[in-house]
């Protein structure tokens, strides 16, 4: 039985969202921190996602409970991207930060654009909750498998 | 005379194998509802079960040689297939994440019924063994 793949794959499903939360959060967090100069400043941060097959886990192909070689096995996070929109420039001279000519960068992170992903992403964490759930049920009704 | 195990559980065995199978790939397209381009896949549960069914009622060929070709057909060696999107998205991500939900609660509870068939055909055999 390969129910135990199922709780790796809904894990790993669980582990990408709660980072991708973690950056929402920390781009929301960050969303007026105000800088002098472009190098400085926060750039929203974007987590890339990608399939993991299971060729890559077992790369024999052979293994108790292997359905097929092409078969996924959950997602990973690839990295964490900086978002590379222009950054906002805004006229503030008597900010504490300003530069010479009186401007402030402000970060390019987009406030409802991270609400929105903050909301897809708890979705989806609850998802792979109630998927993981589910398959519990499963394993456990196998345990009592000849039980009168 | 030996109790054939195969034989006495019937088809319900492997129905439940496919049905966890059905439950992996299933839980993987939730996994991945986030993941650009990813193609969301399922089993055909009914060639499979066919294939099952004629693996255990066909002609069994044994290996007399580690080289030889493996010609069981078991409920593991099956393709996954692609789904067809309802609605395609921008990212090029084909999972629908209600209908891949639901097809996963489905699936679990088939799983149920499956077990269900397999758990009286134990007890039809243990009140067999006791004599009851």
């Amino acid at each position: 039985m390969s129910l135990g793949s199922i709780f790796d794959i809904a894990g790993s499903g669980m582990t990408a969202q709660s980072l991708r939360l973690n950056t929402t959060a920390s781009n929301i967090a960050n969303a007026e921190t105000a800088s002098s100069s472009t190098e400085t400043t926060y750039r929203a941060r974007k987590p890339v996602f990608s399939a993991v097959h299971q060729a890559m886990l077992n790369p024999n192909g052979a293994g108790f409970g292997v359905l097929n070689p092409e078969q996924g096995a959950g997602v990973r996070v690839e990295g964490i991207v900086e978002s590379q929109e222009d950054l906002q420039m805004r006229y503030e001279p008597n900010h504490p930060a300003a530069n010479e000519d009186g401007y402030v960068f402000y970060p390019n992170v987009n406030v409802v654009d991270e609400m929105a992903d903050m909301m897809s992403s708890s979705r989806s964490f609850q998802m792979n909750v109630d998927v993981m759930n589910a398959a519990k049920s499963m394993m456990q009704r196998i345990l009592t498998l000849g039980q009168q | 005379m030996a109790i054939s195990f195969d034989k006495a559980l019937g088809i319900h065995e492997q129905a439940l194998q496919t049905r966890v199978k059905r439950a992996e790939v299933l839980a993987n397209n939730l996994a991945n509802a986030d993941t650009p381009g990813f193609k969301a896949r399922d089993v055909d549960f009914k060639a499979m079960m066919q294939r099952a069914q004629e693996s255990t009622s066909g002609f069994a060929m044994n290996r007399t040689d580690d080289r030889h070709m493996d010609t069981s057909l078991s409920a593991s060696d099956s393709s996954l297939m692609y789904r067809n999107p309802q609605q395609p998205s921008i990212d090029g991500n084909t999972v629908d994440a209600q209908a891949e939900q639901s097809r996963f609660m489905r699936n679990a509870m088939d799983f149920q019924a499956s077990f269900q068939f397999l758990n009286s055909k134990f007890s039809g055999l243990t009140k067999a063994l006791k004599g009851e």
